[in-house]
């Protein structure tokens, strides 16, 4: 097996290729989440309206299948003359990105203490200071967190792109498959999974860099209570578990 | 062949659409009832003894953090094209789930109460049955229904591995470029994730009946 493996990367000369069609095409998709996602986060936690659309991006985005998302971009793309490639991929992985940010930019600003808020209007802030150096500061851990879980499985996603001929790392899973090569799925797969601990590794460190700042951070008290809550994803690697931040999203 | 859904087609296929619902069910169920046999007790004694869960969560991190269509191409080699491929995937995707939220469950329970039970000379054991445990069991259902949905939408990737299942329509829809059986795959596994959660707040309210009598003061 890794034999196979060896030869099968001293054969295949696209990699860089095919690496930088998934960096591209996950960077742009998570970037353009996030410049949707982000601000309707910040309004809904921030205001405290329209709260429901939060908790429904949420469920959905958990609920909706990213194969089927991907799938169903392509019959809609070709339908509204979008075309093959990167568009109807693109389009779906933007789709699949925003929920987690969305609903972690929610929590992280809604779930700022009551406390600090109200010291900080007291202080004589306006709202938009209060959201711009309050609450923003205290919650980006908790937003880039977010980012982070979108990137990941955008990152993984991205590798079912190569069936909808989007090309990425996918290509060589997909042909691995298809050809029953043994060294193309293994190869495909090393690959895209290190791709994917690298993003989740990285962030991970920004992360932690941001939470170290902006530390005596409190959350309002996590109640096993509110049982009917969608926990906000936090895919850690050897995280303890935070109840406080990563569940209450109440359904 | 232009239209988006062709309702014949759907109803010509009706045989075939209630079996691979019925198998990407199986598949699912499989996977999470496995996956809680396994994650209950690492869970419990990741609870009590704290220098486990690190380790525990960074294992279960790694496995859950490799995107599913390489961890298919990684196993194939080995287990075949096989149902094997297929449930050891959807099983270790369900662990980091499932183990957080019975270690976050379990952890949530207070002090207090604990000492309480201890006072009433409760055992450690029966502790852990009549008192932690049944405090933990929204936190564990929340894990639960996780699982359940994230495990039925990771089903209609396992269509790769020849494993039936709704992805099936999905994948002869892209190999024909047939919308009306990527529709029906996609649209099927959404309403069998809604059902599978709703189903899942239903039976958490029948073995918590106690919660509901707090909720309504």
């Amino acid at each position: 097996m890794l034999a196979e493996l060896f030869e099968w990367f001293r054969e295949t000369g696209d990699i860089p290729t095919r690496l930088w069609e998934h960096v591209r095409l996950s960077g742009t998709s998570v970037l353009g989440a996030s410049v949707i996602g982000l601000p309707i986060g910040l309004y809904i936690g921030h205001l405290r309206r329209f709260e429901f659309v939060a908790v429904t991006a949420a469920n959905l985005g958990r609920a909706i299948p990213s194969f089927a998302i991907l799938s169903l971009a392509l019959p809609l793309s070709i339908q509204f003359g979008l075309g093959l490639g990167f568009w109807p991929t693109f389009v779906a992985l933007l789709l699949l990105a925003i929920p987690p940010i969305l609903t972690n930019t929610y929590v992280g600003v809604k779930e700022v203490d009551a406390d600090t808020i109200e010291a900080s209007r007291g202080m004589g802030m306006t709202g938009a200071q209060v959201l711009r150096r309050v609450r923003l500061p205290l919650a980006m851990p908790l937003i880039v967190a977010g980012i982070r879980t979108s990137a990941v499985q955008v990152v993984a996603t991205a590798t079912l792109a190569a069936l909808v001929a989007g090309g990425g790392l996918g290509t060589y899973i997909v042909f691995g498959f298809r050809a029953g090569d043994d060294g193309a799925l293994l190869g495909g797969a090393l690959l895209v999974a290190l791709l994917a601990f690298a993003t989740e590794l990285g962030l991970g460190l920004v992360e932690k860099a941001l939470g170290a700042r902006s530390t005596g951070m409190r959350r309002s008290k996590w109640r096993p209570g509110e049982s009917d809550l969608m926990v906000v994803e936090a895919r850690g690697l050897g995280r303890e578990p935070r109840p406080s931040g990563d569940a209450a999203l109440g359904g | 062949m232009n239209e988006l859904f062709r309702w014949d087609w759907a109803i010509d296929h009706l045989d075939e659409i209630a079996l691979q619902t019925r198998e990407h069910l199986y598949l699912t169920l499989i996977a999470v009832a496995l996956g809680f046999l396994i994650s209950f007790p690492l869970g419990i004694y990741a609870a009590r003894h704290r220098w486990f869960y690190g380790p525990l969560a960074s294992v279960t991190g790694i496995l859950y953090t490799i995107p599913s269509l390489a961890l298919f191409a990684f196993l194939t080699p080995i287990t075949g094209l096989s149902v094997l491929t297929a449930e050891i995937g959807l099983v270790s995707y369900t662990l980091l789930i499932l183990i957080r939220n019975i270690v976050a469950g379990l952890r949530g329970v207070s002090g207090d109460t604990r000492e309480a039970a201890l006072g009433m000379g409760y055992s450690r054991r029966q502790l852990l049955w009549r008192v932690e445990l049944p405090l933990a069991v929204p936190v564990i259902m929340a894990g639960i229904r996780i699982a359940m949905v994230t495990t039925i939408g990771l089903v209609t990737v396992t269509a790769l591995v020849g494993q039936g299942g709704l992805g099936y329509f999905i994948l002869l829809g892209l190999n024909r470029s047939f919308s009306t059986a990527i529709l029906l795959g996609a649209v099927l596994s959404v309403v069998l994730a809604i059902a599978a959660d709703r189903l899942l707040i239903l039976a958490e309210r029948l073995i918590t009946p106690w919660a509901q009598a707090k909720a309504r003061h």
